[in-house]
């Protein structure tokens, strides 16, 4: 039985339509991530999933039962707010507990269930504070504590680490990935942030404009992108989109890039992923999707053994970030970005010799965007 | 997973009245409730009553005998109404002007870093926490032409001061601009005060750089970012003063004779002193009609600015 | 204003004496009748026809006040205005309570718990701020009578909290439009009904805004006139209608100080709550008027 399952939601604020028929289903235990740009309806859906909205159609089921019209209260979720929402006025202690409060559990129950969780997130000295006297990072831990501390069938996390400096939101991500392998609690998180996506999901679902695009594990969403949008969406620095025309090459095929100052590039298609529709674009413009990491510098020692294509072109910028090396290399008209080793050593102006993994490339049509091969 | 019906496509939630949820929904609306019907009641219910009444013939008691617009008529042909709306207009022009003058005035002066600006400020307010009525009293005693101020200055030598405006007819209305700009004057500087904090540093800084002399700044600068503490200044004052009832009464009694009425003095006189409900109904409509004069035009620029804002 | 660098020329401190001039002649403007209404109140009779407005009392005495306070002629009476001045608070104190508290769950209601036409509702009751009173007067006379309550200190408290529920509700409701919404949602997904978030989640927070209702509730109801003159009889009036009977009575010699006690004795009340939390009024004042 699914732990939560979303079934035909829409939601239309007026005549404005949020969430276009919206479907999914995940088990007990699983991480899934609602990722995508402003506006394109993930707030809404969790606001929907937690019935602070209600829908305008469709249900919404937790483990089997419709809550559809149920109010927040009654269908046992607990929700990490984007700015935590602690009540100002009360301490981390009577935070925590006071939907168990409201629940009526019995004193020594919620005292117990409050050091438990202070226990988990290392909040224990906090919990006499009010949340006016506790930091970002603090105030954080005890809104999860209040949600923990209630064990519901669901936890929703709105966008919770938004609102911390870049390291302390790298520190805490991985906090939530042990609690959540360490509690194995069905989750439903929200963020804009894709590395946050890719490092926590069990699933992804990546919207816009109200629509799920591709609903999946973060490998496939990543090396299996089921449009452009989802390509450009994950990763970063994001996939390189480059137009090409694909042509017939013997047996098979190549993509022909045009640089109009030098001879044509032609990069061969591997002969294990010819597919069907390919036949239908020959002589057509198709956008190559290359990620910045399908690129390598050209060893010349291994250049016998070597899979993938060469590539050559000269080097516009050098971007080092320590772990590795960005260029950005112009090829016609177009401009790519190749992630190398930090060893590579190479100035603006030279040219350089890459080698492409084609095993990896996807290919996306010119026109629908959509994937091809 | 259970199959059931899908629920009617509603825009809110419409939760069964079985669960809890569907009083929940309701209760915001209960509380409201009775505010809302004391409002249509006692306002605008009381405001169409007070209309019918002014449509009747009423003397002491109501009656419900129509007369059309008979009541208005009569008003118009009132002397003593014509003097309080003359008063009005006169009081509140004045009112109005000085007391925008004096607060935007006190207020610039005192956003130059002045010492004890807290306790100046505190000087400044306090008179708008008295009661018209104590506030009518004082200057009633201050105003006294034998023992008040042009007896003070007569005393100290100027034996032909006259300032014994509160018992010349033609004066006396501009008494009751004195004691009415002392008690809200403060209160516009407050405002005013309060607009100016709100004013981003960094344009009069870059006025500054630009080589403007501060009078300078303060006129094309600064004033056209307090418009909007001016509308709002206006606004209530103007309210003020087609409300002001306690001072009239208590500064000069609305004499001499009825030289310093007012229509907020007119209405009473005329519907609890000398039973004409009806008439005293056609002239409160008439200060509603004022009110809404000046209500409109600042709602209607409110609601465009939001619109272009 | 920013810190100037400022030239440090004789004319720049000419100015700078100028604008200390004339802000100290405005405080005199404002201060003096205060002055004069006190060294007036406890100055004899004799003194007040033989010197000046200003000139200091030579035998201050506090008869003028307990005169004012319990033998003075307030119309057809001669109690003075002290047993009005209790009428005062009997009239004030339930009528604050009531409107703060009407205010502040309509407030609540308005901005955390939002419907349909809750923007309508609002503007319908912010209109009752704006009307003249004259123009709910008469209608006021005739319903007080049906209801048995005309000239009664309830039938006055009845038409101050009428009347006060706009303003308390304006001032709740701007102040908790800026309490963030995402506490009530964190309270309901805790189970917590209505009631139940108001009285342990907004509550505890609105200490500024009630003390704002209170302190502007009780200047504008002890100060009002108009209601208290048309709608008490003489033993329920509030302290302004007994003050102005007290003046206006022309029974042989004025006795200005004693005028001026009773004055004082009305004043009180308001300006000492003035100066104790005048930080609060300003608040009031000012929020009531940058329309939200």
């Amino acid at each position: 039985m699914a732990a939560l399952e979303i079934h035909n939601v829409r939601k239309e604020f007026g005549s404005e339509r949020v969430l276009k028929d919206v479907s999914i289903s995940i088990d007990s235990g699983e991480f899934l991530i609602l990722v995508g740009p402003s506006g394109c309806g993930k707030s809404t859906l969790m606001n929907a999933i937690a019935g602070l909205e209600p829908v305008t159609s469709g249900n919404i089921y937790i483990d089997g039962e419709d809550v559809t019209w149920r109010t927040p209260a009654e269908r046992d979720i607990a929700m990490v707010f984007q700015s935590y929402a602690l009540y100002p006025s009360m301490t981390v202690r009577q935070n925590i507990s006071f939907g168990l409060e409201m629940r009526k559990v019995p004193k020594a129950e919620r005292e117990a269930a409050v050091e438990r969780v202070a226990d988990l997130l290392q909040i224990s000295h906090l919990l006499e504070r009010k949340p006016a006297q506790l930091s970002g990072g603090q105030r954080q831990r005890v809104a999860m504590g209040r949600a923990l501390a209630r064990e519901p069938k669901v936890y929703l996390f709105d966008e919770p680490l938004s609102n911390l400096d870049a390291k302390l939101r790298v520190d805490m991500r991985t906090e939530i990935k042990k609690l959540h392998q360490r509690l194995g609690t069905t989750i439903v998180y929200v963020t804009h942030d894709q590395v946050e996506a890719m490092t926590l999901a069990d699933c992804i679902a990546v919207m816009r404009d109200g629509h799920i695009l591709q609903l999946g594990s973060p490998d496939e969403v990543y090396n299996n992108p089921v449009d452009m949008f989802v390509a450009g969406f994950m990763g970063s620095p994001s996939m390189n989109f480059i137009r090409a025309t694909l042509e017939a090459d013997g047996d098979g095929y190549a993509l022909r890039i045009a640089t109009p100052d030098e001879a044509d590039l032609l990069l061969p298609w591997p002969a294990a992923r010819h597919t069907a529709e390919l036949v239908e674009q020959l002589d057509k413009p198709v956008i190559l999707g290359l990620r910045p990491e399908h690129f390598s510098e050209e060893d010349v020692r291994l250049s016998e053994q070597a899979e993938g294509t060469l590539l050559e072109a000269k080097v516009s910028v050098v971007e080092p970030t320590g772990a590795d090396i960005l260029l950005r290399l112009p090829l016609g008209e177009q401009e790519i970005t190749a992630r190398v080793g930090p060893k590579c050593e190479v100035s603006p102006g030279e040219r350089l010799a890459l080698r492409v993994d084609m095993s990896r490339a996807v290919l996306f049509d010119a026109e629908t965007e959509q994937r091809l091969a | 997973m259970k199959n059931t019906a899908t629920p009617p496509r509603v825009g809110h939630a419409a939760p069964r009245a079985a669960t809890s949820g569907g009083l929940q929904a309701w209760l915001p609306r209960f509380v409201l409730a009775p505010s809302v019907a004391i409002s249509l009641f006692f306002v605008y219910g009381f405001m169409l009553w007070t209309f019918i009444l002014s449509l009747t013939s009423s003397r002491m008691l109501p009656s419900y005998d129509f007369v059309g617009f008979g009541q208005y008529a009569r008003l118009m042909q009132n002397e003593r109404w014509w003097v309080a709306s003359t008063n009005l207009m006169i009081f509140g022009t004045l009112f109005v002007l000085i007391c925008l003058v004096i607060g935007a005035l006190l207020a610039m002066l005192l956003d130059q870093k002045i010492r004890q600006e807290g306790a100046l400020r505190t000087i400044y307010l306090y008179p708008m926490a008295l009661s018209f009525i104590v506030t009518g009293v004082v200057w009633k005693w201050l105003l006294n032409p034998s023992l008040g101020i042009q007896a003070m200055v007569r005393s100290w030598g100027f034996e032909s001061f006259r300032f014994d405006w509160l018992v010349d007819s033609q004066m006396a209305v501009y008494t009751l601009v004195i004691a009415a700009v002392w008690q809200a004057s403060g209160f516009v500087m407050a405002l005013f005060l309060a607009g100016l904090r709100g004013i981003d540093d960094s344009i009069v800084k870059a006025a500054q750089l630009d080589g403007a002399s501060l009078p300078r700044i303060y006129w094309r600068v600064v004033m056209p970012c307090l418009r909007p503490v001016v509308f709002s200044a206006v606004m209530i004052l103007a309210h003020i003063a087609i409300k002001s009832f306690d001072l009239v009464v208590a500064l000069t009694g609305g004499g001499p004779g009825y030289a310093t009425d007012l229509p907020a003095t007119f209405m009473y006189a005329y519907a609890f002193n000398r039973s004409q409900i009806g008439l005293g109904s056609a002239s409160a409509m008439l200060m509603l009609g004022g009110v809404l004069a000046i209500l409109i035009p600042y709602l209607y620029s409110e609601l465009r600015s939001r619109r272009h804002g | 204003m920013a810190n100037v660098i400022r030239r440090q020329t004789l004319a720049a401190r000419v100015s700078r004496l100028a604008v200390y001039g004339v802000l100290i002649l405005a405080a005199l403007f404002y201060i003096l009748p205060l002055v004069v209404m006190l060294m007036t109140s406890v100055k004899p009779l004799s003194e007040i026809s033989a010197g000046t407005l200003l000139s200091l009392p030579q035998n201050p005495t506090l008869a003028p006040w307990t005169k004012a306070w319990g033998e003075a002629c307030t119309g057809m009476r001669c109690d003075g205005v002290g047993g009005y001045f209790w009428n005062s608070f009997a009239i004030v104190i339930p009528a604050v309570l009531i409107s703060t508290t009407i205010g502040a769950l309509n407030g609540y209601a308005l901005t955390k718990w939002r419907f349909k036409g809750s923007e309508l509702v609002f503007a319908l009751m912010l209109f009752g701020c704006f009307i003249p009173f004259q123009v709910v007067l008469l209608p006021m006379a005739q319903t007080l009578g049906w209801l048995g309550i005309s000239s009664s200190r309830a039938g006055l408290i009845l038409v101050h909290v009428v009347f006060g529920i706009a303003f308390t509700t304006l001032f709740f409701r701007n102040f908790y439009v800026g309490i963030p919404n995402e506490l009530v949602s964190a309270a309901k997904l805790d189970g917590a009904g209505f009631f139940r978030i108001f009285w342990r989640i907004l509550l505890p927070v609105s200490a500024p805004i009630i003390v704002v209702s209170v302190i502007w509730q009780f200047t504008q109801i002890w100060n009002d006139f108009l209601f208290g003159v048309a709608f008490s009889a003489h033993n329920t009036q509030p302290v302004t209608v007994a003050l102005n009977n007290l003046v206006n009575t022309s029974t042989g010699v004025r006795e200005y100080n004693v005028d001026m006690a009773a004055a004082m004795i009305a004043a009180l009340p308001t300006l000492v709550v003035y100066v104790l939390a005048g930080k609060y009024f300003v608040r009031g004042l000012t929020a009531g008027s940058v329309k939200g």
